[in-house]
């Protein structure tokens, strides 16, 4: 199968890229712009011509890595396309397929793999505070690292369930819960899908 | 005219809600979960179911690239499948990135009806379970916007400096997945952002039309969550900060948690980085939950509602609004015991 035809597969991607005229009204908004030698309207551009070689050289790269899924440029296409979108699309062909390897920040979805994706595997949020390492996590302050530290004495106060059972923030997702959760990740892909990831990594 | 601000504007549902927790909001801001419950049951009356078997939308994996879009489809599925067994219809998701996805998921349905019977397949197939699509999706921003008039008689402040009699100066942000995937979706839609602004204008504050008002917090998913490339998140925030600090508000007001946690934890960062606040006394900008918000100013005492794990300190705040404070209460647990205080930042003063 070639490359388009990947692309195609995902239910997103036609969507995604109707007709692109090149305006770069996409990369005026785009934060990641700013801060990347990235360009969305390049990217769109370059889906659109279509040509194999092109393609498969910008899944191997950095560049679909930089879009930070803000989604600002789908509220600005005069042509209603959505390039953070079709840059979702080609990340996961490039998963799909191995190509994210060959890129240093293609690389760093073995690292969301085994945060992101363990969590929701394990306890069913994508984020826990236990799980918010204070030594990983500098920018979260002094003020992190206490409450880091004295959850357990604190949150009754903010009228959490901290690894309670029952409803309420913080709550542990009772084990039958989890299952179901695992089950469809299993059933959609999803399991398989991180374990290419992690095999390709 | 009048129709063309039809598509500025959003149904929200009465009452009778079914409240979708999220992971960010739980873990940063747990006491704003509790009070948004807290208010509309007890200040508003309203009927709220807060069910035990939800969990993750999967969102924050989604934009992530780790979770595939069937599986956050069918993930999706489930959650409304527990609304449906608890028979509601009006589903009220905690957080910006979840309230996206499912108006994502909805707005896909739509367009491609098959793709909701492959849900239904997988759902069947995963768990043996059934839904129905909800007739209402409100952030819960949205119920407290909705209510604020209701609200303000109840209130025993209000967003005015008690020192100058002039009404508080405020940064709103809404986060981009509230309006920026579905214009429609948001109040206000992308361009004017106003379910934020609606709270504070009601409720005696000033709205700041700062230049960069619409642009991202900085979060980006992988660009904050991979430690070496959050220098993206923090130089998208540190925009924000620049473009606002002229016109020296007295506090931010945010939509989403995940915001919330950036706009508050960068400005630690960038004092200590750079010896650098965004107001003139070294303290930073207090930055707060609308329902934190809307808690101080029922009364809620503010260290229930969690304003001591904030980075930036809210004291000033209150004291210009009024708000009686208990200074030794600050540091306790919840039988009353003092903990450890925690320690200080060098640059920023707390
Ligand atoms: S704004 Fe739309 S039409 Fe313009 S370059 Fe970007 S994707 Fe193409
Ligand atoms: S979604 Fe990605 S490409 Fe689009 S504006 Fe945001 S960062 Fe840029």
């Amino acid at each position: 199968m070639n490359l388009i035809e990947h692309l195609k597969e995902d239910v997103r991607f036609e969507e995604s890229l109707k007709a692109c005229m090149n305006c770069g009204v996409c990369t005026a908004i785009c934060p990641a712009a700013e801060f990347y030698d990235y360009d969305p309207r390049r990217i769109c551009d370059l889906v659109q011509r279509g040509d194999e070689e092109e393609i498969e050289q910008v899944l191997r790269s950095d560049t679909i890595w930089y879009c930070g899924q803000c989604m600002s440029c789908k509220t600005r296409c005069p042509r209603g396309n959505v390039p953070g979108e079709l840059i979702s699309v080609l990340r996961k062909v490039s998963q799909e397929l191995g190509l994210f390897r060959h890129s240093e920040k293609g690389r760093q979805q073995v690292l969301l793999m085994n945060s992101v994706h363990r969590n929701i595997m394990e306890i069913g949020y994508c984020v826990y505070p236990d799980r918010v390492d204070p030594d990983y996590h500098p920018e979260q302050g002094p003020i992190w690292r206490w409450y880091h530290e004295h959850i357990a004495d604190i949150a009754p106060k903010l009228g959490a369930n901290y690894h309670g059972a029952g409803p309420g923030a913080l709550r542990d997702i009772s084990e039958e819960d989890l299952q179901e959760v695992r089950k469809i990740f299993e059933v959609t892909g999803g399991t398989e899908f991180s374990e290419k990831v992690k095999k390709n990594s | 005219m009048k129709r063309f601000w039809n598509g500025y504007q959003k149904a929200i549902a009465d009452d009778h809600y079914f409240y979708e927790r999220s992971c960010i909001r739980q873990t940063f801001f747990p006491g704003s979960e509790a009070a948004f419950l807290k208010i509309l049951r007890e200040e508003l009356g309203k009927d709220i179911c807060d069910n035990p078997h939800q969990h993750t939308c999967t969102g924050i994996g989604y934009h992530s690239d780790v979770v595939p879009f069937e599986t956050t489809m069918t993930v999706v599925a489930r959650l409304f499948s527990l609304m449906t067994e608890c028979g509601y219809r009006n589903y009220v998701p905690s957080c910006v990135t979840s309230f996206g996805v499912f108006t994502e998921m909805l707005a896909k349905w739509e367009e491609e009806p098959e793709l909701k019977e492959k849900a239904r397949q997988y759902l069947w197939d995963a768990c043996r379970r059934e839904f129905e699509v909800p007739d209402n999706i409100a952030h819960p921003s949205d119920i407290i916007f909705k209510f604020r008039f209701d609200l303000k008689p109840k209130m025993k402040y209000q967003l005015v400096n008690r020192f100058t009699g002039k009404p508080l100066r405020v940064v709103e942000h809404i986060g981009c997945h509230y309006a920026k995937i579905f214009t429609h979706a948001g109040i206000g839609n992308a361009e004017f952002p106003y379910v934020l602004a609606g709270m504070i204008e009601a409720w005696g504050g000033e709205v700041i039309d700062y230049p960069e008002r619409r642009h991202c917090c900085g979060f980006g998913f992988r660009q904050y969550l991979v430690q070496e490339n959050r220098g993206y998140s923090i130089a998208n925030t540190q925009k924000k900060f620049e473009s606002m600090e002229s016109y020296e508000p007295d506090f931010i007001l945010t939509n989403c948690p995940g915001c919330n946690m950036f706009l508050d934890k960068w400005q630690y960062t960038i004092a200590e980085m750079e010896h650098k606040t965004y107001d003139k006394e070294g303290y930073g900008i207090p930055v707060l939950t609308y329902e934190e918000l809307t808690g101080l100013l029922l009364g809620y005492d503010p260290w229930s509602l969690g304003l001591q794990i904030h980075q930036v300190q809210c004291e000033r705040l209150m004291d210009k609004i009024g708000i009686p404070y208990n200074p030794a209460e600050k540091y306790c647990d919840f039988t009353g015991r003092r903990l450890p205080s925690p320690e200080k930042p060098e640059f920023l003063k707390v």
